[in-house]
């Protein structure tokens, strides 16, 4: 019992990284309707950019929110000087552009900081807590707590405010959005910078756990993609529920089915997201999109 | 006291000239039709004067050459436009459609009014407060459409074909809440409309388009007099 709630709490926790990046996912996809292959890559940068500023002898917390901020405005410059020109185009082209940018910024961190592993500082104690006879580990706990509370102040912003409203008045049509004097394309841009945001907090949460490497997203981001597509690409609470099914499937069947073991068991999402489809092919929670004439 | 004016708007789509001069003007608080085939370039010049496409010529509003101007920008001085299709926000609320029309403005209590206001206009609309733009049969959308725009307290309401697709029955009630609207705080409106005899219940005057050029344009008396009128756009 005591190592089945600590494999569901590191699957949680695994989990809510993907969900993080999962849900960066979605949000550019409401806005601009494409699919931005590069959250992954932009995450790592982020994840970067906090580590090169602890190096500096800056402290833990405080460059992990200048990596915020960098995030926001990385995010709001590649809406506005790469993307804006592919928005209206072909979507295959715009999708390819994605690509290339995780190609690129992937190449700009290992000429930047090489491609050795780096050792990022965990903002948790490696210290574990005694619940119901399990050692439940902080940095496990402390993932969840901060990505909850993220996804609860992204919940809150967008129900509950004016810029929130206005964010998802242009997701659903930009034009008509413009109608009614709202500037789509800054708001475009804040989209891009929430959603790099919560790029940048995946990233800073799981780096000292993966240690920093250029590639150290790659599976997260492919994680993710099953989370959104097992979720539903119109259903954020989806998406999330997804992604910690998938954390936590994983590690379970990682140590109880025993052929699977810890090589196979990046296979379980995938496996998963095939019987879905065929059941669902709007995702778990999505909404099959209706074209009325 | 002219509004809006047009003249010699050229606009077209990449290599497809749609409007070849269109000439018209809108006096402050009238109400102006444009009558026209399909295809004669009545929504192209709505969109024209909105940004959404890129004009030639002159279009002056209030004094000021607003040619060129992106949508946002346009409808921050004053342009309110509902377009064809209603461009209802479909998955938000009608409480969430009307605050979205409402969001250049700065004044809380203002808004409320306006809303309390619009919701007793359109009866239907109150009892679908909270239910989704989308779940609004096609009338109740475009009342939607047009209380949204109001939102915006414009000076100018341009209207794209609000009678599409709706049942005679509800078009007449589009169009009596639309004329009450007008009444009421005295807006003016440029108003692109298929059905001329439903247009005459709210314009005063109209200009009447061919292939991109605007050919004619009288008072609505004048023009409901003349037979080609009646043979092209009142049905006999």
């Amino acid at each position: 019992m005591g190592t089945f709630i600590q494999l569901v709490v590191d699957g949680l926790a695994t989990g809510s990284v993907y969900a993080a990046l999962a849900l960066a996912i979605v949000l550019v996809n409401q806005a601009t309707g494409l699919i931005n292959f590069a959250q992954g890559g932009m995450a790592v940068l982020s994840a970067y950019v906090a580590w090169w500023f602890t190096t500096l002898g800056v402290p833990l917390i405080l460059a992990i929110l200048i990596a915020v901020l960098f995030s926001f405005v990385l995010g709001a410059v590649i809406e506005r000087y790469v993307m804006r020109r592919f928005e209206r185009g072909d979507p295959d082209t715009a999708v390819v552009v994605t690509i290339g940018l995780l190609t690129l910024i992937t190449g700009v961190c290992g000429w930047l900081w090489s491609y050795n592993n780096r050792q990022m500082p965990s903002l948790f104690p490696l210290d574990t807590v005694q619940v119901l006879g399990a050692a439940i580990s902080v940095r496990s706990l402390g993932t969840i707590v901060v990505i909850v509370a993220i996804m609860l102040l992204l919940q809150a912003l967008f129900l509950g405010t004016k810029l929130g409203l206005a964010l998802r008045a242009v997701a659903i049509n930009p034009q008509s959005a413009s109608f009614s004097g709202l500037p789509v394309g800054r708001l475009l841009m804040t989209g891009w910078g929430l959603a790099a945001v919560l790029g940048a907090v995946a990233g800073a949460l799981v780096a000292p756990q993966l240690t920093l490497t250029p590639g150290m997203m790659d599976t997260a981001l492919v994680y993710a993609l099953a989370a959104v597509i097992l979720g539903g690409l119109s259903s954020p609470l989806g998406v999330v529920l997804a992604a910690w099914l998938i954390g936590v499937l994983e590690n379970l069947a990682a140590v109880y089915v025993p052929f699977i073991g810890h090589d196979l068991k990046v296979a379980v999402p995938f496996v998963l997201i095939f019987i879905v489809l065929l059941v669902r092919p709007q995702g778990l929670f999505g909404r099959r999109s209706v074209v009325r004439v | 006291m002219t509004l809006l004016e047009l003249e010699d708007v050229t606009a077209g789509y990449g290599p497809v000239q749609v409007l070849d001069g269109v000439s018209l003007s809108v006096p402050e608080g009238g109400a102006v039709g444009i009558l026209g085939a399909n295809g004669a370039g009545k929504t192209t010049t709505l969109r024209a004067i909105t940004g959404v496409v890129r004009a030639g010529g002159r279009i002056t509003f209030d004094g000021q050459d607003i040619r060129g101007r992106r949508p946002e920008q346009v409808a921050a001085i004053g342009i309110a436009h509902v377009p064809e299709g209603r461009g209802t926000l479909a998955d938000l609320t009608v409480r969430d459609n009307l605050r979205v029309g409402a969001y250049l403005r700065k004044d809380r209590k203002g808004v409320q009014e306006d809303i309390d206001y619009l919701l007793e206009l359109f009866p239907n609309l109150k009892e679908r407060y909270r239910s989704a733009a989308s779940a609004l049969s096609g009338g109740e959308q475009q009342m939607l459409a047009v209380a949204r725009a109001f939102m915006a307290r414009p000076r100018l309401l341009l209207l794209d074909e609000a009678s599409l697709g709706l049942a005679p029955s509800t078009a007449k009630n589009v169009y009596d809440a639309i004329r009450r609207l007008r009444a009421e705080s005295g807006i003016a409106m440029l108003v692109v409309e298929q059905n001329a005899n439903l247009a005459f219940t709210l314009v005063d005057s109209a200009t009447v388009l061919e292939t991109g050029r605007s050919v004619l344009t009288g008072s609505s008396a004048e023009l409901r007099g003349m037979d080609e009128i009646r043979r092209a756009y009142l049905g006999g």
